[in-house]
This record gives structure tokens, C-alpha cells and sequence, in this order.
């Protein structure tokens, strides 16, 4: 590797124009078309208007790309140096929101700071990537495969997960625990210590059922026989499997669903938009922005492989596996495949904060190509 | 990079290399579910999406018409305006409910109905909380609408009755369906909120005709219900107008000349059995079963001693009287019991064992024959002639004339009235016949009971020279126009007959005699009639022996009914008539006059002379109905 600049002495900066001219346009070129996916469908299930969704979620894409491109021209060390004050100010959020946060349709999640509200939860997903990348970075080989060295960020994933869950929102929890679960695996961590949480896991599930809501209970049951009673609790579910069904191979035509439009779908225009895509554009649709998806995830590889640091590496893959798992999970929800979890389809569901979120990680993501020749010592994190 | 370094970029990228694995499968999973979902149960989805978006609507036929025989509308229909529920889309039914009675005027009770009507039916079906809401009321329903989930607002049709209570025993009214009538009847149409059918009169009987048939209109509609546009529509097919044989105008007139009194009056075409009158006075507003009527309303109807609810044409059972001598007097005749030239003196009574039969006529009407007797009521002479004819040959002639059994007309719960006979004394009170209840029945008096409707028909089979003729309120639609209804002959002899149709023709025309002074003067329109005054109370020996007490000073339940049966005009009858006013005390001062008016009237519109309206199908296509 001869070609590569050596830059590991911490006072040489690249060059902004430099940085800019490094920035993979063609993963930023993707994300907008997966939100400009997004906007058809918010402009279809408001019945062909612009307005209530499509043009503020325009706007705040706008705001979330610009703050992605601030991101990416941050240098990476600096991410490093401040991932786990990051993670800190995370957890003392999601604490706040447990004390004083605003309740939404029966959950405390929002935290007012007078000014802007935020998800505390939110800041969680991309902090704790952050917080084991730096962890796993700082981590000789050898210990990876000790147990009593993975115990530390095990805690760094349970602790946040559970007061998530604690608010309750079973689905960022879970995606917090997919996501600690994907960057252990990244990181070399034995396969037996998977082996053993799955287990340990399985033997919660009866605990974990006596501690869940009647909604959450009642939504797994519902999982498990969604036609049982269709005009109660398994509506959702199978309206929204008449509308993926009934859009057939090449869907209904565009603004021409007439489940969406008709209300006969829940939520259609934030967690069960890709059944309005999916009916009036099909299957073909559906696989379409399934296949934008997988681009964006194999940019995902293509850099973390590319990226000369481990916290690097494990930042890249950490977002893309993030992005990967909301994707599945969202479709696999509105098709019946899993539980309904409230998990929203990344870029296209109308809402900021999850937008917001995954743009800013994809900042980082981009951040680790600009910086891909950055050295960063394994200590390289101390203040 | 130093080794280390490159170990671990190793491990990365196998496990990099793992994960992605896992990421393909579990897209394989996703992309195997749509396919599954999408193609392979596409069909079984599009079904369920059109299931979901499209709701059949059934609706309601217009109700046809009914007419008079000129075509006058009797029963129609008039805009609705109404307002339903659907439990299933209300928040909560009870809350829906008292944020309408805030609009409107609503009682405790229809809210009541309304809770119990929605535990009763499926939640998707809509049920009427009030109608015939007045234009301020429906428009305030309208304009708040938005806020009232699951309410309906509706115009529909809904049944009138401009010919008012005048035909209300006629037409009857329609009402709500009850539980019975949707366990007999499985017409989807039934199932409707606020919809009527039939629940009397001709309403009843013609109620199939009437109804027509259900239309459906398939409608898009969203999730809440709420109709987005309409896909297709299969117009129903209203129901059938029915044209009655009634004449309206002279129905008026009836009802009117019977002004204040409780009776009954028919007039009949004798040709054809036509009905052109049929009044049961009084009657009742029909409009107040159709909206839904009060208690208070009910109990002031059911209360009323003059029975409005009741119709005493065809339900109301009379002694008929001195009307019956007719029957007595042609019974005999034709059992050769008395030949033509029969004379019987009248010294005032006649004594049968120890009894003592009085006559009407205190004094005696000395020697009379058939013509005299029936010219003058004369009890003695009919005396005489039911105790030689015996009941069971009058039975058998009245059963003839039409008394005693259904006229067979075209209306429910019509009373068959009442003839005895030596057996059915026997089945009845386990006694055998004693000869002085021949002499009794002779005279109308009795056992013997007939409707108004038996006693015109009596009447126009005298008058129509003794053939069958049977009363309809609505043609057959298989009879030729204009060609006369075949008769057949009740094979009384045209002598007999004659001789009593003589008598009739005495009654009014002969100076002094029982109805003289209700003749009809005009020349050629001259009536031939029969009175009758039947005892509702019998007169006590004491009462005899003080003297008889006065009609007028009897309390009016113990008055006689006045009856009166006649027929024009004389020399070529067409029209018949039965008169009964219930306690009216005597048929030749109340029944008389009021017969002679009825039949000049019909004389002056002679409806049987007209063409009657052309019955048609509410779509216009023409076809008669029947």
C-alpha cells in the first residue's frame, strides 16, 4: 500500500476542497432517490397534494443533507475523541425523557429543550454506533474473543436499550439491540457468545411477556393470527396484506390505491408507506426500492472495506447494518413476515427525526471514505 | 498497516463477508413473501380490495300509487328527510344520540328504540332515528354533520295519504316491519332502516304489488364508510300503482252524508261488483301509523265508542233487521212454502203457544200480500212465513243472497256474519230449534248477524235478477275491458224475484208506506229500498207493559241500529247500496234518507257509466295491474 498518503501525524489536514472532491456523490445521488421515493408516495397517500407531507418532509430532507455533508467533513478522530461523551449525553437524555419527557400516543419519547424537541432515542442509535466502534477500536484482537472484555459494551447496548424500552418502545429498542448485535459481530466477537445471549434470550421471553403492555402482548398475538378478528386488532395487518396483494406484479398506477386513499391503511403515510408504494406500483415497485436499499448497503461495504481504521470500518458497516434492519423490518412488518413493531421505512416514512437520524449517520458514513487514509492509533481516542 | 493491523482488516472482512449472507437471506425472505403475496395471491387480494372499497347499497323501490278508479291519487309518496345511524362508525352510540337530541327534537323514548334496535341488528346497518324531519331541522343536521360520526343524512320517499281518513279503512296504512314480518318475509328490502310495508287494508293485501322490487347501487367508500363515488346502479323496480274500483268523489259524498254518525255505507255496481263507495265512518288519519303514532293517539282511537279503527263495512256485524224479510220472503217462495198470491192478517201480534209476537204496528196492518207486507215491514205476515219456511231454508237463501259467509272480497279480516240453521242451534247450545225463534229470525232479529258488505251484496243480487255477483276494491287484470263480468245465476226464479223487487219498489214508491218519504224524486233515478231497525236491547215485558220507552230516551248504546238496503234505479238497477248507523234508532228516518242521497249521487256521477283509469306500472310501461 504503497500509494497511500500517510497522514497518521494528527496535525496534517486534508484540504476542504479536497474533502468535497472525495465525497461519494453517488451514495448522496441514491439517498435522494430513495427520498424523492418517499415524496411520490406521501404526495399519493394525501391524495395527490403536495401538501400535508410531501413538501415538509422535501424540506427536511434538504436540512438533514446539509447536516450530512457537515458531518462527513468533520475529521474522523475528532468522532472518536468524543464518541463516548456522545454516548454519555445519550443516556442522560433518554434518563430526562423518562423524568420529564412529553408523552405521544402513550409513550414518552420526546424530550422538549425549549427550542427544538428531540428523540433521545434517536441520538441513542447513532451514538452507541459510535461508542462500540471506539470501543472495538481501542480493543486488542486477543480480548475480542474474552468475555469479561465484551461485558463492558454489552452494558453500552443494554443500558440504553432498556430504558428505550422502558418508555415503551419495544422497536427502537430492538433496532438498538440489532444494531449493538451487528457491530459485536463486526467486531470479531466470538460466535459462542451469540450463541449464548440468543439462549439466554430465550429463556427471558416468558420473563420479558410477563413485563410487556397489553398493546405490545396483544400485537404479537395478533403477529401470530392477524385474520382472527379482522375488524378489531388484526385490521392493520390485513388491510395492509390486501393492499400489498391486491397491487398485484405492476400495482394499481400511480394515486390509483385505493386502499391507501381510501383509509382502508393504517398509517399509510408513515410506517405502512411501502404498502401504498407496493399497491398502486406493485411488486415491481416494491423490489425497486428494496434494490435502492441493497445500493446503499453495498456502498456501505465498499467504504468500510476501503477505510484504512477499524473505528472506521465498524462506523460504516455499523449505519448501513442500521439502515439494512429498519428496511427488513419495516417490510417484513407491513407483509406479515413480523410482529407490528413501529419501526418506520428509513428515508421514505413521513417524519423528521428518524430521517434525520439516518442522514446524519449516513454523514458519518461518507465521513469514513473522506478520512479512509486518516491513521488513527488504537489510543487514538484519548482527550 | 502493521500486522495486527491486517489480521484484524482479515477478520473484519470475513465477518463483513458473513453478514452480508445474512442480509441476502434475509432479503431472499423479503422478496419470497412479495412474490407470494403479490403474484401468487394477487387474485385472492384484488377480491378482498374490491370487498373493501365497494359497498352494495340496496335501494328502496318507490311505493306505487293508489287510485281511484278516475285515477284521483289516494296513497302517494312525499319527500323525506331523515336521519339514521350506523352504530359501527358512531364513537359511541349513546353520546351520538345526545348530541343529536341537541339538534333536534328527540325524546328519551326514540333514543331507547334506537339502542334497542342496534343490540337487535348487525352494526354495519343503519338505523333510523327520526324522520320526516322539517327543511330548518334537516338543514342544522347537515351543517353539523362533520361532527356527528356514523350518522346518516337521507332524503327518501315516504308513503302519504292525500285522500285522508275517508279511504282509511280502504287502504289501510303501512308501518314499520316488526320481527314477525321479517320472519315471514325474506325480501332483502325489509331488512332497510325506516322502511314500510303494508300493515292493513289493501296496503296489506297488495303489499307485493305495491312494493316493487329492491334496486342496489354499488358505491366506493372508505375505510369510515364515508361514500366516495358511486361505480354502478341497478334502478329497482318501483311498485305497481293499483287503481280501485272506488269512485273517490262519491266515497266523499258517502262519508260526508253520514256526517256525525258511527255506520257504514256501501254502494256496489250490481253488473260487476264493483265497489264504488265503501265508507266506515269515522275514520282515522293513516298518515299517523306511517310516521309512527303516539300512545296517547292510539288510546284516544281505541277508546273512541264509535271505533274508528274498526271497519264496520266488512268487520261489523248487524241484526240485520227488517232488511232480511227479503231473504225470509224469497226463501219461502222458492221452497213453494207460500205461492205468489200468500196473504196474511195482521191484527198487530201473533201468539205462538203462550208467547205473544208483536208487530211493529200496534193497531195491525189487516190483510197484506208479499208486496204489501215488504211495502210495510209488516212483522205478523213474516211471522207467519218464517214459521211455515223454517230456518235451515232461510239459511240456505241468505247463504245464497250472500249472507253468512265471505264475500270473498279482496280485503283481510272481513267477518262472515251469522245465519242459523236447526244444526247449528244444536252444535252451538246443545238445544234444539224452538219454532219461535223462526219467528225471530224471520224478522232479522236473533242469531242472525250481517255485515254492510253482505246486505249490498244481498241487495244487488236481488236487483241484478238473482245472479252472483261478489265485491272487489281492484279489477282483475285479466278482465277484458269494458266487457261485462260474467254472472252466474244463483237459479232463483225471475218470479219470486220479481215479487220482491216489487216489494222494494213499495217500500219507497207506494204513498205511506215505510220509506216513502225518502224517495228519490227524480224522475228515472227512482230508488227501491228496504228498512230496517234492529233491536239491540230487548224490550223487558215491563217495559211493554209500562209502554216502550222511546229511542231518544234510551242512552245511544241502547238504541237500535238503523239499516237501510236499496238499489237504482228501479226500472233498470245498476247500483246497490246497504246502509247501517249504529244506534240510529229507525232505518226509515236515519238509513232512508241517507241511501236516497247516496244512490242520487251516484246516479249523478254514474262512475260505472266511465271508463275507468288505465292502471299502470309507476315506469310507465302501461300494463294494467290487478
Amino acid at each position: 500500500m504503497a500509494m497511500r498518503r500517510t497522514l497518521g501525524d494528527a496535525d496534517v489536514e486534508l484540504s476542504l476542497g479536497r474533502k468535497l472532491l472525495d465525497m461519494r456523490w453517488g451514495l448522496i445521488l441514491v439517498l435522494c432517490c430513495v427520498a424523492a421515493v418517499g415524496w411520490a408516495m406521501l404526495y399519493s397517500a394525501a391524495g395527490g397534494n403536495m401538501d400535508p407531507w410531501a413538501s415538509r418532509q422535501m424540506v427536511r430532507f434538504g436540512g438533514g443533507v446539509v447536516l450530512m455533508l457537515a458531518v462527513a467533513l468533520v475529521d474522523q478522530r475528532f468522532w472518536l475523541r468524543w464518541a463516548y461523551l456522545m454516548y454519555a449525553v445519550g443516556i442522560c437524555l433518554l434518563v430526562a425523557v423518562d423524568l420529564v419527557g412529553r408523552n405521544a400516543m402513550g409513550a414518552q419519547r420526546w424530550l422538549d429543550l425549549g427550542i427544538i424537541q428531540v428523540q433521545p432515542s434517536e441520538v441513542m442509535k447513532i451514538a452507541l454506533v459510535l461508542a462500540l466502534a471506539r470501543y472495538f477500536h481501542g480493543l486488542a484482537d486477543e480480548d475480542v474473543r474474552r468475555f469479561r472484555w465484551i461485558l463492558v459494551p454489552a452494558a453500552m447496548t443494554a443500558f440504553p436499550m432498556a430504558l428505550v424500552l422502558k418508555q415503551p418502545d419495544l422497536g427502537t429498542a430492538m433496532m438498538l439491540g440489532l444494531e449493538g448485535a451487528a457491530i459485536f459481530f463486526l467486531a470479531g466477537v466470538a460466535l459462542r457468545w451469540f450463541a449464548l445471549a440468543f439462549i439466554s434470550a430465550g429463556a427471558i421471553m416468558p420473563l420479558a411477556w410477563g413485563m410487556m403492555h397489553d398493546y405490545q402482548r396483544k400485537r404479537i398475538t395478533i403477529f401470530l393470527d392477524p385474520e382472527s378478528d379482522p375488524l378489531g386488532s388484526g385490521y392493520h395487518i390485513l388491510q395492509s396484506k390486501i393492499a400489498l396483494g391486491s397491487g398485484g406484479m405492476f400495482g394499481k398506477g400511480f394515486l390509483e390505491g385505493s386502499q391507501a386513499h381510501l383509509s382502508f391503511l393504517p398509517e399509510k403515510q408513515t410506517d405502512f408507506i411501502f404498502t401504498a408504494l407496493a399497491e398502486e406500483f406493485g411488486m415491481v415497485g416494491g423490489l425497486g426500492l428494496i434494490g435502492l436499499y441493497l445500493l446503499l448497503v453495498a456502498y456501505g461495504y465498499a467504504i468500510a472495506l476501503r477505510s484504512g481504521s477499524h473505528f472506521g470500518r465498524l462506523v460504516g458497516l455499523g449505519i448501513t447494518s442500521m439502515l439494512f434492519i429498519y428496511m427488513f423490518i419495516n417490510i417484513a412488518m407491513v407483509s406479515g413476515l413480523v410482529p407490528v413493531v413501529g419501526v418506520p421505512l428509513p428515508l421514505v416514512s413521513y417524519g423528521g427525526t428518524a430521517m434525520l437520524t439516518l442522514l446524519i449517520g449516513f454523514g458519518f458514513v461518507l465521513g469514513v471514505y473522506i478520512h479512509r487514509d486518516v491513521e488513527i492509533p488504537r489510543r487514538g481516542g484519548a482527550l | 498497516m502493521d500486522r495486527r493491523d491486517f489480521n484484524r482488516f482479515k477478520g473484519f472482512g470475513r465477518r463483513a463477508l458473513m453478514l452480508a449472507g445474512i442480509k441476502g437471506t434475509l432479503v431472499s425472505a423479503l422478496v419470497a413473501r412479495l412474490y407470494y403475496l403479490q403474484v401468487l395471491q394477487a387474485d385472492r387480494y384484488g377480491m378482498l380490495s374490491d370487498d373493501n372499497r365497494i359497498s352494495m347499497r340496496m335501494l328502496p323501490p318507490l311505493r306505487g300509487r293508489v287510485l281511484d278508479r278516475g285515477g284521483e291519487e289516494i296513497a302517494n309518496n312525499r319527500r323525506n328527510f331523515r336521519v339514521l345511524v350506523v352504530p359501527e362508525q358512531a364513537d359511541s352510540l349513546r353520546s351520538t344520540l345526545n348530541r343529536l337530541g341537541q339538534l333536534i327534537n328527540l325524546d328519551d323514548t326514540q333514543k331507547a328504540r334506537v339502542l334497542r334496535e342496534a343490540e337487535r341488528r348487525r352494526k354495519f346497518v343503519p338505523i333510523l332515528v327520526a324522520d320526516n324531519l322539517n327543511w330548518e331541522d334537516f338543514a342544522r343536521l347537515n351543517l353539523y354533520s362533520p361532527d356527528l360520526p356514523g350518522v346518516q343524512l337521507d332524503v327518501g320517499e315516504t308513503r302519504a295519504y292525500p285522500g285522508g281518513p275517508v279511504f282509511s279503512h280502504i287502504v289501510g296504512y303501512v308501518g314499520a316491519v316488526s320481527r314477525d314480518d321479517l320472519k315471514q318475509d325474506d325480501d332483502p328490502l325489509l331488512e332497510l332502516p325506516g322502511f314500510r310495508i303494508g300493515k292493513s287494508g289493501l296496503e296489506k293485501v297488495y303489499d307485493g304489488d305495491l312494493r316493487g322490487s329492491a334496486g342496489d347501487t354499488q358505491v366506493e367508500v372508505n375505510a369510515y364508510g364515508r361514500v366516495i363515488r358511486e361505480l354502478a346502479r341497478h334502478e329497482g323496480q318501483p311498485g305497481a300503482d293499483l287503481v280501485l274500483t272506488i269512485d273517490a268523489g262519491l266515497q266523499r259524498f258517502a262519508a260526508e252524508r253520514l256526517g256525525e254518525e258511527s255506520g257504514a255505507a256501501v254502494v256496489l255496481d250490481i253488473l260487476n261488483g264493483d265497489v264504488l263507495a265503501m265508507v266506515s265512518n269515522p275514520g282515522f288519519d293513516p298518515d299517523l301509523f306511517n310516521i309512527g303514532i303516539s300512545v296517547a293517539d292510539y288510546q284516544a282511537l281505541q277508546n273512541n265508542k264509535h271505533r274508528p279503527l274498526f271497519n264496520k263495512v266488512l268487520q261489523g256485524q248487524y241484526p240485520p233487521g227488517s232488511t232480511f224479510k227479503m231473504v225470509v220472503a224469497l226463501a219461502a217462495l222458492e221452497a213453494g212454502v207460500i205461492l205468489p198470491g200468500h196473504t196474511v192478517f195482521c191484527p198487530g201480534h201473533m201468539e205462538l203457544g203462550d208467547a205473544k209476537f208483536h208487530c211493529w204496528k200496534k193497531g195491525g196492518h189487516g190483510t197484506l200480500g208479499v208486496v204489501q207486507a215488504l211495502g210495510q215491514s209488516c212483522d205478523v205476515f213474516f211471522y207467519d212465513v218464517g214459521r211455515r219456511v223454517g230456518p235451515d231454508r232461510i239459511a240456505e237463501m241468505a247463504k245464497r243472497l250472500g249472507i253468512g259467509g265471505l264475500t270473498g272480497i279482496d280485503m283481510p279480516s272481513e267477518a262472515a256474519g251469522l245465519v242459523p240453521t236447526r244444526d247449528w242451534k244444536f252444535a252451538r247450545f246443545g238445544k234444539r230449534w224452538a219454532e219461535g225463534e223462526s219467528l225471530v229470525t224471520a224478522i232479522g232479529q236473533g242469531y242472525v248477524l250481517a255485515t254492510p258488505m253482505q246486505l249490498a251484496v244481498m241487495a244487488a243480487r236481488i236487483a241484478n235478477g238473482g245472479r252472483v255477483v261478489s265485491p272487489r276494491l281492484v279489477r282483475k287484470a285479466s278482465e277484458p275491458r269494458g266487457a261485462p263480468v260474467e254472472m252466474r245465476s244463483l237459479g232463483i226464479s225471475q218470479a219470486s224475484l220479481s215479487l220482491v223487487q216489487q216489494g222494494m219498489n213499495a217500500v219507497t214508491n207506494t204513498p205511506g208506506n215505510t220509506a216513502y218519504t225518502s224517495r228519490i224524486k227524480t224522475v228515472g233515478w227512482e230508488m227501491a229500498g228496504k228498512t230496517g231497525s234492529a233491536q239491540v236491547k230487548r224490550i223487558s215485558m215491563a217495559e211493554r207493559e209500562s209502554g216502550v220507552i222511546k229511542q231518544e230516551a234510551r242512552p245511544w248504546e241502547d238504541r237500535d241500529h238503523a239499516l237501510f238496503v236499496a238499489f237504482a234505479p228501479v226500472g233498470n238497477p245498476r247500483y246497490a247500496a246497504a246502509i247501517v248507523i249504529e244506534h240510529g234508532m229507525s232505518g226509515a228516518k236515519t238509513a232512508g234518507p241517507i241511501a236516497r242521497d247516496i244512490l242520487e249521487e251516484a246516479q249523478r256521477r254514474n262512475p260505472a257509466a266511465k271508463e275507468p283509469f288505465r292502471g299502470r306500472f309507476a315506469g310507465g310501461d302501461g300494463r294494467e295491474r290487478g
